[in-house]
């Protein structure tokens, strides 16, 4: 067990040097230098400002730099957010984008369980094919548009809720809706295809025998047996919510990191782009493999050798 | 044969008539014959939800190759004077804010998604079918070292990749393209490993390999064409997705750039008006939706066509 976690981390360490370094000869490879400007400065400021951001050593030396100081967390300065350090700026946004994230997590699984669950005890009646056909429209309507629709139907026209910001707890609602709605419909097909085999195993045949009631048996027995792959998903769900958070925080005005990072993009703000990229991986990697090590800790079946019995 | 009496309705002994029992009878097939493939198809074609995704692909694509050819506006020409009218006889979905038609920008957009959503799944078919033919074929030693290779490129979040690759280069289609098929391909080439080595050890692979065939002979000449039914899932299931990122990048400015119109950039310029000239942001997230919406339920249906077992 402590071997798989190791061999697993070990491989998850080796991924995120290898983004690094893609980031660093990428960001290095850009032709022209972030310091340009319109306005002429003079080659001392020019030096000085070059000094002072490091890109007078040469290449090998700033990555050297740069490996050195991200151990240490240091993840450099913005070169257009007025010399902030790139740290900052991601942990003063980031409890935005992880307090939407979380209750985004937590909706879809609930949401996903529930709807699962209805289609599975329906089997093949309407109430099942209704499931399906919400889940398949959920999957099918990308966050770009779900989020504008949303706040147009529901702030702009009915004025239900506020148009932009996360203020209130009532502003969690639209944005989480449409961060969740493709995790929810990911759930809700997977724990209904699990939970129909597990429905038509012995065991439940034998509670059913003994005459536990209907709901009990869905409680007790199936549910737990069909949330194993939900486990593996959790790392997937990470990855659609920092992906949909992006869109979300840019459609509905939310200061997060989401946000940051369209604008770093568009400003070729280097440093910070560098920064939430690796940010962003780490947090992936690390959910994926806590995701791993549930999966292992709930379901003694797998095979901890193999390595990828967890996909 | 059984008729209940007409005016009792009693069922009596003389309406039995005993079979008579032939031998061959037992023998004989009673339905009619069907290769695997017309099975496949017949399954398909009953699939109702399936096949409304079918056509409505067909009719997306059609709109997207016949209509920019026929329809009188093209999808560049700014004209000032009409900007942001609503939809109308002349302009079918309005105008945008430089007065260009909507009707044709929607379908050049239409021709962008589909063009990346094909293009994608292509590259991710041939590159996995090759990597992962190989590394099920040989398994041990080489699969061992190419698995850990994908698995750490599979590890580095794919819209990372994509996003700093576009930082970096030129934005356009053929960078787009490239940089999702970067981490793209592994799922199809897991799905191909696993495949083949269900695959390698039947009997007609051994067979070609007692009769002296190479290893790329017997993968890509019997193992890989008995594998078709899951490559063409993942492919077609890959094509939404791959539609799904291009709309997502031109939406935050990083993919094809004006006055070339794609669905994201389409919806960006949408969201800013939605309030005064919603019908701006209502057709390309209509028509985004469709399509992914058709290729989701065309692929469910090949998925459950191809494996029956699947569908519960």
């Amino acid at each position: 067990m402590i071997r798989y976690i190791l061999k697993k981390f070990g491989f998850m360490l080796v991924s995120l040097f290898c983004l690094v370094t893609a980031t660093f000869v990428l960001m290095n490879a850009v032709p022209g230098s972030p310091l340009q400007s319109e306005k002429a400065t003079s080659e001392t400021i020019q030096k000085n400002l070059e000094a002072y951001y490091g890109l007078d050593k040469p290449l090998i030396v700033q990555y050297g730099i740069y490996l050195k100081n991200l151990v240490q967390g240091d993840l450099g300065i913005s070169m257009k957010k007025k010399f902030q350090a790139v740290d900052k700026i991601i942990s003063d946004s980031f409890s935005y984008s992880l307090k939407l994230g979380l209750v985004s997590v937590v909706t879809s699984v609930v949401a996903g369980c529930v709807l699962g669950i209805i289609a599975a005890m329906y089997h093949r009646k309407f109430l099942d094919n209704l499931a399906m056909i919400i889940a398949v429209i959920g999957l099918s309507i990308p966050s770009l548009v779900l989020a504008p629709l949303l706040q147009y139907v529901f702030a702009v026209k009915i004025k239900a809720f506020e148009v932009a910001g996360l203020n209130g707890p009532m502003d969690y609602v639209l944005p989480t809706i449409a961060l969740s709605a493709t995790s929810i419909a990911f759930i809700a097909r997977l724990i209904r295809s699990t939970m129909i085999e597990v429905l038509n195993a012995d065991f439940i045949k034998t509670a059913k025998a003994k005459g536990l009631a209907g709901h009990l048996i869905v409680w007790r027995h199936a549910l737990r047996n069909s949330m194993l792959p939900v486990v593996t998903f959790l790392g997937f769900l990470m990855a659609n919510v920092i992906t949909g958070s992006v869109v979300i925080e840019k459609i509905f005005a939310i200061p997060g990191l989401g946000k940051f990072f369209v604008q770093s993009v568009s400003d070729r703000d280097y440093p910070l782009i560098m920064g939430i990229t690796i940010f962003y991986a780490a947090i992936l990697m690390v959910s994926r493999l806590l995701a791993d090590i549930a999966y292992v800790l709930v379901d003694p079946r797998i095979r901890m050798s193999g390595g990828k019995g967890a996909k | 044969m059984l008729q209940k009496d007409s005016k009792t309705g009693a069922i009596r002994p003389e309406m039995f008539q005993p079979l008579r029992r032939d031998s061959g009878q037992g023998e004989k097939f009673q339905r009619e014959r069907l290769t695997a493939w017309q099975d496949i198809r017949m399954r398909l074609y009953s699939n109702k939800l399936a096949m409304t995704g079918f056509w409505i692909m067909v009719v997306v694509l059609l709109f997207a190759v016949i209509a920019p050819l026929i329809y009188p506006h093209d999808h560049f020409t700014n004209d000032l004077t009409k900007t942001n009218m609503p939809p109308s006889a002349d302009h079918w979905f309005g105008t945008d804010d430089l007065g260009r038609d909507m009707f044709e920008r929607t379908w050049k957009g239409a021709q962008i998604s589909l063009f990346v959503g094909f293009a994608a799944a292509l590259i991710d078919l041939i590159i996995g079918i090759i990597y992962g033919g190989i590394m099920g074929y040989y398994g041990g030693k080489v699969d061992e070292a190419m698995n850990r290779f994908a698995e750490i490129l599979y590890a580095i979040p794919n819209l990372l990749v994509v996003i700093l690759l576009l930082v970096v280069m030129e934005p356009s289609l053929t960078t787009i393209i490239v940089a999702m098929s970067i981490t793209g391909w592994i799922n199809m080439a897991w799905i191909v490993r696993g495949q083949i080595m269900q695959l390698k050890n039947q009997e007609y692979a051994l067979a070609s390999k007692a009769l002296g065939a190479g290893a790329m002979r017997i993968i890509f000449r019997h193992l890989i064409p008995n594998a078709m039914g899951p490559i063409l899932v993942t492919m077609t299931l890959t094509v939404p997705g791959a539609i799904f990122t291009e709309a997502f990048l031109s939406f935050l400015g990083l993919g094809v750039q004006s006055p070339v119109a794609s669905w994201g950039t389409m919806i960006n310029d949408g969201v800013k008006s939605m309030t005064i000239y919603p019908w701006r942001l209502f057709f390309p997230a209509f028509f985004l939706s469709l399509t992914m919406f058709a290729f989701n339920v065309f692929g469910d249906g090949m998925r459950d066509a191809f494996d029956p077992k699947l569908k519960k």
